[in-house]
């Protein structure tokens, strides 16, 4: 626990996490397992800017054309409710200002990134940009 | 013999069984009932991008193509860990609904298109979006109520 708490404390001093650190324990567990992950390359700290370029894209070659960017379904504004491009579904705010419950439930959070990656960039997202989205938009 | 008070209650309630019927079938044109989803899991994954549709909508057939193909959901990848899929798998498959097990979309089973024959401007309405939002104009197709208008 003791080292956990050490390492989260290091990551985030370091890098800046601090903020999205601090609100919710379950969420800045997922963000120190990204950050564990991405150490394996050259990791220097998530950046809230590389998450909001990775957000608004556009980005080519995803498996679903009409979805260029994360934006397109979670909408260009993360504090606004969103809005499913293709069947008009209501989708909650991304932005953690907006709806305090956003990435905490880890396996909530995996199965999106697994899934939504693939559809607007066509590959899976690594840990570093999984964190650096977190990160953006627990600053939001 | 026809005051025998037997077949006199007999004719009762074949009267009375056809004027249930007849009513009943008055009730179903007004509001089309189909059982509402019970499954959490159901309800939580699909309703994330769309409404969870009743598994009655769809023969099992139908779903079981369905969830063999999340990979490649209508274009989209819709994949779910294992075994929220096969949670989803038996739940969808064991109340499923009849039709025309060739076809997985509901929009495109006989009963659909003969309950949704009109001007195909309709579906491009910025309030409809899609034939998929059965929401746009039935108010309560979540919880399994089609009312007809
Ligand atoms: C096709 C529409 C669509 C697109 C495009 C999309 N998402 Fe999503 N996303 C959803 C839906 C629907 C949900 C689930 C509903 C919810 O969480 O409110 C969701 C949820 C998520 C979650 C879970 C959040 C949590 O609190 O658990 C993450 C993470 C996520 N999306 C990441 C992304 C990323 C990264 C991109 C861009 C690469 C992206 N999404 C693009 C529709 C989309």
């Amino acid at each position: 626990m003791k080292t956990i708490l050490l390492l989260a404390a290091t990551v985030a001093f370091g890098t800046g996490v601090a903020l999205a650190a601090s609100g919710d324990p379950e969420r800045a567990r997922i963000l120190d397992g990204y950050a564990a992950q991405a150490k394996a390359s050259d990791f220097t700290g998530f950046s809230a800017e590389r998450g909001r370029s990775l957000y608004l894209g556009p980005h080519a070659g995803g498996k679903v054309a009409d979805t260029p960017a994360c934006a397109s379904c979670h909408t260009r504004d993360p504090v606004g409710t969103g809005r499913h491009y293709k069947t008009g579904r209501d989708i909650l705010p991304m932005a953690v200002s907006a709806n305090p419950k956003r990435f905490t439930d880890p396996a909530e959070v995996e199965k999106r990134f697994e899934r939504d990656c693939v559809n607007v960039l066509g590959r899976a997202c690594t840990a570093r940009e999984k964190g650096d989205f977190i990160t953006f938009l627990s600053n939001q | 013999m026809t005051s025998d008070p037997n077949f006199r209650a007999l004719t009762g309630i074949a009267a009375f069984a056809m004027l249930a019927l007849t009513a009943g079938a008055a009730i179903a044109s007004e509001f089309e009932r189909v059982r509402p989803v019970t499954h959490a899991a159901t309800q939580k994954e699909c309703g994330e991008c769309h409404m969870a549709f009743q598994p009655g909508l769809l023969p099992a057939v139908s779903w079981t193509r369905i969830m063999d193909g999340l990979q490649d959901h209508f274009g989209e990848n819709a994949s779910l860990p294992a075994d929220t899929a096969a949670a989803i798998r038996s739940y969808l498959t064991q109340t499923a609904g009849s039709g025309d097990g060739r076809l997985i979309r509901i929009t495109e089973q006989r009963w659909w298109l003969r309950k949704h024959d009109f001007e195909p401007s309709i579906w491009s309405r910025k309030t409809v979006k899609a034939k998929s939002n059965c929401e746009a104009c039935h108010r309560t197709a979540a919880q399994g109520l089609y009312e007809d208008d």
